[in-house]
């Protein structure tokens, strides 16, 4: 290879790396048993045909926060993105492994599992200080949105100015009320799905399009 | 000397919070709810300290004893009324909210009855 061929490689990497537009790094975050993973999952199973993670009623099956980077998503009108999805563990402000012994795990498992999940949480509010450019708020749309963890989470993501889509999940519930989401968060816009079903998924997509583009 | 049972309840003034920095108001809080008591400020944390406390409330959680944090605020308003900071905020990014009066007690011991925006009702068992 002549030198004149490496240095013109040499450059066209230097610029590459230079004037790259930064993939935006997007956080699933929400509290426990919101349906991240299941978000997460269909998301990357819809656009790269792979998985995230596993998923589970046990709450903080997800202890740490799990990237698939280059998801590309796009619409009919040919408009893209291409993200990187981080799902993060259900953010919360305690954590007694007791819970987990509710749910048949033994005593030592619950520990472990208790531990891990601190440290999850711990990292992915470390996360959204340092290294998030978006949001995607996943609340179960059959519980009450006004709790202090949803509205701390609302304000610390508000005060960093990311972009933030609320998604009310779990439609396919008899009990959902997406509109209490609606009301309760006037000034973001709030998608209704059903993570598990896929329901109205695609409105969620074309919003992440307008908002992460 | 005949022990008191019951639970110790701090007030924290506003004046004591602004001497402080993010790291040092955490670790107060955190110490005196860790020993049981509970807190209450009357001026509240921004929302970069509100994630710093979950943060090192999570590192400090143990087995069968400190097992977290509730915590209970007045919303700040609107979102639109968190982006103060006149022209300096503006060019700073400084957009903090101040946040309004607000209570953190050990998990284990504090539940929340209620709460309206004018309002907390928070129930305290001693350990």
């Amino acid at each position: 290879m002549s030198f004149l061929v490496r240095t013109k490689q040499k450059f066209s990497r230097l610029f590459k790396g230079l004037f790259k537009k930064k993939q935006m790094r997007i956080g699933i975050y929400g509290p426990p048993n919101a349906g991240k993973t299941t978000l997460s999952n269909r998301i990357v199973r819809d656009w790269t045909g792979d998985a995230v993670g596993p998923v589970s009623e046990i709450p903080h099956e997800t202890r740490r926060a799990r990237r698939k980077e280059g998801v590309t998503i796009s619409d009919e009108g040919g408009n893209s993105v291409t993200i990187d999805i981080v799902d993060t563990p259900g953010v919360t402000t305690k954590i007694d492994y007791k819970e987990f012994l509710e749910y048949g795990i033994d005593s030592d498992e619950a520990v472990v599992r208790a531990r891990e999940a601190t440290e999850g949480v711990a990292e992915a509010m470390h996360w959204l200080r340092e290294d998030i450019d978006g949001v995607i708020y996943m609340l179960d749309s059959t519980q009450d949105p006004f709790v202090q963890v949803n509205i701390m989470l609302i304000g610390i993501i508000e005060s960093r100015e990311l972009p933030v889509i609320i998604v009310a999940n779990k439609t396919d519930l008899p009990d959902a009320s997406p509109s209490r989401i609606k009301s309760a968060f006037p000034q973001h816009p709030v998608i209704s799905i059903s993570g598990l079903e896929g329901t109205n998924v695609e409105e969620l997509y074309e919003k992440m399009i307008e908002y992460f583009g | 000397m005949k022990m008191i049972q019951g639970v110790q309840i701090d007030l924290i003034s506003a004046d004591r919070l602004e001497r402080l920095t993010s790291l040092e108001k955490v670790r107060l809080i955190l110490e005196k709810v860790m020993e049981g008591n509970v807190v209450v400020l009357e001026k509240g944390l921004s929302a970069d300290e509100q994630s710093l406390l979950i943060e090192t409330t999570m590192r400090e959680i143990t087995p069968d004893g400190f097992a977290g944090i509730e915590m209970e605020t007045y919303s700040g308003g609107s979102s639109e009324s968190h982006k103060g900071g006149g022209l300096f905020g503006g060019i700073f990014g400084k957009k903090e909210s101040p946040g309004r009066l607000t209570v953190i007690g050990p998990a284990n011991q504090m539940k929340t009855l209620k709460k309206d925006k004018d309002l907390i009702s928070a129930w305290v068992s001693s350990r």
